[in-house]
């Protein structure tokens, strides 16, 4: 076997330096009646070039050459070939978490950069050094809160990402949590009033998404004086994080629950990404997961180290903020790099970009007879609902036929939006593609796209 | 050994003499290390490593449309060449140890050798580009690799079904232990009580207490096993399941499992494993087989994911029939005609345990792993794995203590006492290693070990490197001896040594600044401190 370091030689020189006869003996504490006698039933041993052509085939039976409009929690960016030239760096994929710090900084301080470069666009204080991703991460949040305020109540907009909520009443449920949703106003943003009213004495947090799932930017700062006026935390999860190069932060919530995959990290069918929370500093205690934080060394150089692990599983055992122990560093690393290259100014021009390609798709495919922009009045960054007179299945079917993937179909999590589709245009779809779908909406023969 | 053969020549010859080694590192010698600061602190106003394609449709004014919730800038984000990005992480990366370099030694966590073929694979368009709603007309290839994987692997742990969904470990165990409670809750009573031996993993505790119960301590016995009489002592109608972890985190293999498993399903529990330490078993047996009800697998252990510097990871859960209905939803089903689709409607489901369908890229990376092994390179990577653990510890067990005389398996566990009576820990010995080139084998743990030395080879090292650590190991137990401050104050030939861990929880600077001083002292011309001499009260 190709990755085995040994010859047969080594292997028999090694069971006599160990002074047993085969390999065998030293599976000896294996029950015998539980021992494998034959080969398991998998495939058979593959050259690299077999797994290569294997995994092609797969490729290829996918949406592989589509143009796609496809958004709701999983952005299409494009993503600067130098993020994959530095994380296959072996020093960065084949390392272990960082506790040894000595043999580690090179991971610590990019940790470090990328805590700050969160805190930045956050407007938040602090942030961890990442989470499984924007759904755990939500839930985690609401958890802390809990923990934080002492209270067990919960409400939650309803314009959450649906498998967020999922997600959230998964870990919610044996954490003795009472949960109320408030829906939507006719404007698609939290409703204002039903809010306030839902937010008792006992409400540990309000969870809202901004932009929420139908891609409309929240009032944060409203929100936030609401919660707080009953002593409640605001938590805000942002899944389009691009949207924090135009879109004010939310510097009023209390945790900011970031899921990162928008800065160069690869759809890849929906993981790995990168969930991260960011916080005021004040809640650093009931933080969960790994931070990093500055130090110096017994000679007083500058250098890194994880810390405050005493929340931490691995020492707090049933008292930890968490259970998490690996988290998303790699991932974490990618992001960090995407916005190194981007920066200050190029994440401001490429979100730009996002708002105007958003919104010429929005006009024009709202354009289209019978079709019509929901919530056409609030502020939106590259996602909006489009009601069409088909039904969305239909309408996508043909627009598959012209090897265009059509906006996410909403009527199964909301039954009240039901010829409703949610769509999302980025710097990755070209003005051709969205007058191809608005040819394909209108009933018009679409021009052929010279590429996608 | 190394130290009988001639040195290789890139091996420092002179440090016999007048050198802090006693003897000679055979593996390493010093190197240039390039100093370099934050990227923050290389920002400066119009550089850029960007140029965006030209807007193809009308720009638009972010204001008129967004109003009040309009960006004013973007803070301390850096502005900074291509160049100086590349060479800023390139720079950052030299200051890791990682699996690519050496052994690894970290007991638990098998670092084993990840494949770059599985890389290449999990970056091909179509594969890196599948988005998670696009209509599953369009998904079958990317879903053919979920259903791939998820057969190997119920075929490796001897199970009837699988979730793919969990993101790591703990996520598994998180999910396992929900669909503990699931059946018990559907017979009437969730029961209250985890056990869990106190040679656990500390994920262990955390995830019985965020599943709503109580956890028990269960002690091991002399043998640092389970002890069946206090197991059947604890076990009764309110015990949920018990969390074991087998082989046990001190590499030896529970031989009284079909017992223990007896014992539990007689009061009808059920028996969680803990699968962190599955790379002793693939091929050699099966954790279905020997009575294991559910279990969490580690991608990024047992099956050559990269472990990333921390992630990220993947914690399939495999289960029996049984647990079978309570799997998180969507679940992968194969249809007559041989296509494949996601049924959500599950109603007795523990629910979903994150967004889509998991750490899909980590499925890739494990499918071609199995696929590159086969059944026999499977089995032969277990047995080198157990092969490697036995040979380091029959190389070093002469002169570091062994606890438990029981046969290892893929990972020997040593205590620190004989070098104690000498002022040296296990974790002093860990920093020591560095200086010899290795990364250090996990420290403390398991908690039944006072001072453990957790070593984990995998089936990755080759005699050479391991005759290397076992050279190693044995001249810092020399110095334990004859020099244990040269070992107090290692590592001596890293960047830094020995951080402020203390100063660091205590007064925690988890981001940077802009420092006054510097920024005043650039903008009248003067050089800003060098790094890394920037001393952390800086922040």
């Amino acid at each position: 076997m190709r990755y085995l370091p040994k010859s047969p030689a080594d292997r028999a020189a090694m069971l006599e330096e160990i002074g047993v006869g085969s390999i065998d003996d030293l599976f000896l504490s294996i029950p015998a009646e539980y021992r494998l006698t034959g080969d398991l039933n998998i495939p058979a041993q593959m050259g690299e070039q077999e797994i290569v052509n294997f995994f092609r085939a797969a490729a290829d039976r996918t949406a592989n050459g589509y143009a796609s409009f496809l958004g709701a929690g999983a952005y299409r960016h494009y993503r600067p070939v130098v993020i994959d030239a530095l994380v296959q760096r072996g020093e960065f994929l084949t390392s272990y978490t960082p506790y040894q710090a000595e043999i580690s900084q090179g991971t610590l301080q990019a940790i470090f950069e990328f805590q700050t470069m969160i805190c930045e666009l956050t407007g938040m204080e602090i942030a961890n050094a990442s989470m499984y991703d924007g759904s755990t991460g939500a839930a985690e949040s609401v958890m802390m809160a809990a923990r934080v305020t002492r209270r067990s109540h919960i409400v939650v907009a309803n314009t959450v990402h649906p498998e967020y909520r999922e997600v959230l009443r998964t870990y919610a449920q044996h954490q003795g949590l009472s949960k109320q949703r408030v829906g939507y106003g006719a404007d698609g943003r939290i409703d204002m009033q039903v809010l306030d009213a839902a937010i008792t004495d006992k409400t540990a947090c309000v969870l809202i998404q901004s932009p929420n799932f139908f891609g409309v930017i929240e009032d944060v700062a409203a929100i936030a004086e609401v919660a707080h006026a009953k002593g409640a935390l605001l938590i805000v999860s942002v899944a389009e994080a691009l949207s924090l190069g135009i879109v004010r932060p939310p510097s009023e919530a209390d945790i900011v629950s970031l899921e990162a995959q928008s800065f160069g990290v690869a759809i890849s069918y929906g993981g790995p990404y990168c969930g991260v929370l960011a916080c005021k500093e004040k809640f650093i205690r009931q933080m969960p997961g790994r931070l990093t934080g500055a130090t110096v060394d017994q000679q007083g150089r500058r250098g890194f180290v994880l810390t405050l692990s005493t929340r931490e599983q691995h020492i707090r055992r049933e008292k930890a903020t968490s259970n998490i122990c690996t988290n998303q560093a790699l991932v974490a690393l990618m992001t960090c790099i995407y916005l190194t290259i981007y920066g200050k100014a190029g994440m401001r021009e490429l979100a730009e970009q996002n708002l105007a390609k958003a919104h010429y798709a929005a006009q024009t495919l709202a354009a289209t007879p019978g079709s019509k922009l929901l919530f056409a009045n609030s502020p939106r960054f590259n996602e909006f609902v489009l009601e069409t007179a088909e039904a969305p299945d239909v309408l996508n079917a043909r627009l598959l036929q012209q090897k265009m993937v059509g906006g996410l179909p909403l009527s199964a999590w909301y039954p009240e939006l039901r010829n409703a589709s949610l769509w999302c245009a980025t710097e990755q779809n070209s003005r051709a593609q969205m007058d191809a779908a608005a040819a394909v909406l209108a009933g018009k023969e679409a021009p052929a796209l010279a590429y996608v | 050994m190394a130290t009988e053969t001639v040195p290789p020549s890139n091996a420092t010859a002179s440090e016999s003499k007048g050198s802090p080694f006693v003897g000679e590192r055979s593996k390493v010698s010093s190197h240039i290390s390039q100093n370099e600061g934050l990227i923050f602190e290389k920002s400066s106003p119009g550089k850029k490593a960007y140029r965006l394609a030209p807007l193809d449709v009308p720009a638009v004014d972010a204001n008129a449309l967004l109003g009040k919730h309009a960006r004013e800038d973007l803070g301390l984000l850096p502005e900074v060449s291509e160049i100086e990005i590349i060479r800023h992480f390139t720079r950052l990366s030299t200051w890791n140890y990682a699996i690519d370099l050496g052994m690894y030694p970290l007991g638990s966590c098998t670092m084993k050798y990840n494949p770059r073929v599985n890389e290449m694979v999990a970056r091909l368009e179509g594969i890196a580009d599948a988005h998670p709603y696009q209509p599953e007309s369009l998904s079958q290839g990317a879903m053919r690799v979920m259903w791939m994987l998820q057969e190997c692997l119920k075929e490796i742990t001897g199970m009837d079904a699988i979730t793919l969904q969990p993101a790591a470990g703990a996520h598994g165990e998180f999910t396992g232990i929900l669909l503990v409670r699931a059946y018990h809750e559907s017979k009437g009573n969730p029961r209250k009580k985890i056990l869990i031996p106190d040679s656990a993993h500390g994920t262990n505790p955390a995830t019985a207490a965020i599943c709503g119960y109580q956890v028990q301590n269960l002690k091991s016995n002399s043998d640092g096993m389970v002890d069946l009489a206090e197991l059947e002592k604890l076990v009764d109608e309110e015990t949920a399941a018990l969390m074991l972890t087998n082989p046990s985190t001190i590499g030896v293999f529970e031989s009284e499992i079909h017992k223990i498993a007896d014992v539990l399903h007689a009061k009808g529990a059920l028996l969680y494993m803990d699968g962190a330490n599955m790379n002793a078993l693939v091929g050699k047996t099966r954790p279905g087989d020997f009575g294991a009800d559910v279990m969490h697998l580690n991608l990024h252990k047992t099956f050559s994911t990269p472990h990333g510097g921390g992630g990220p990871g993947s914690g399939p859960v495999a289960c029996k029939k049984i647990l079978e209905p309570f799997l998180p939803t969507p679940v992968l089903v194969e249809t007559p005609e041989n296509t494949l689709t996601f049924h959500y409607d599950h109603p007795e489901s523990v629910g979903r345990v994150r967004m889509f369908y998991g750490n899909y890229g980590m499925f890739v990376r494990a499918l071609a792993y199995i696929l590159a092994n086969g059944p026999d390179g499977l089995r032969q990577t277990t047995e080198d794995a157990v092969l490697n653990a036995n040979y380091i510890r029959s190389k070093l067990e002469d002169v570091y203590e062994l606890p438990y005389k029981t046969a290892t398996l893929h990972e020997v566990v040593f205590s620190d006492r004989r070098q104690a009576r000498n002022g040296v820990k296990t974790g002093d010995i860990a920093k020591r290693l560095i200086d010899y080139g290795f990364h250090p084998y996990t420290t403390s743990f398991p908690m039944i070990v006072p001072g453990a030395l957790m070593i984990e080879p995998t089936e990755s090292e080759s005699k050479e490197e391991l005759d290397q650590f076992v050279d190693a190991m044995r001249q810092i137990a020399r110095e334990a001896e004859e020099n244990p401050e040269i070992i107090l104050h290692a590592p001596h030939a890293t960047r830094v040594s020995r951080m402020d861990e203390v100063g660091a929880a205590r007064k925690p600077v988890l981001r940077w600044k802009p420092d006054a001083d510097a920024s005043e002292a650039a903008a009248s011309g003067e050089n800003p401190p060098l790094v890394p001499a920037t001393a952390a009260k800086e922040y």
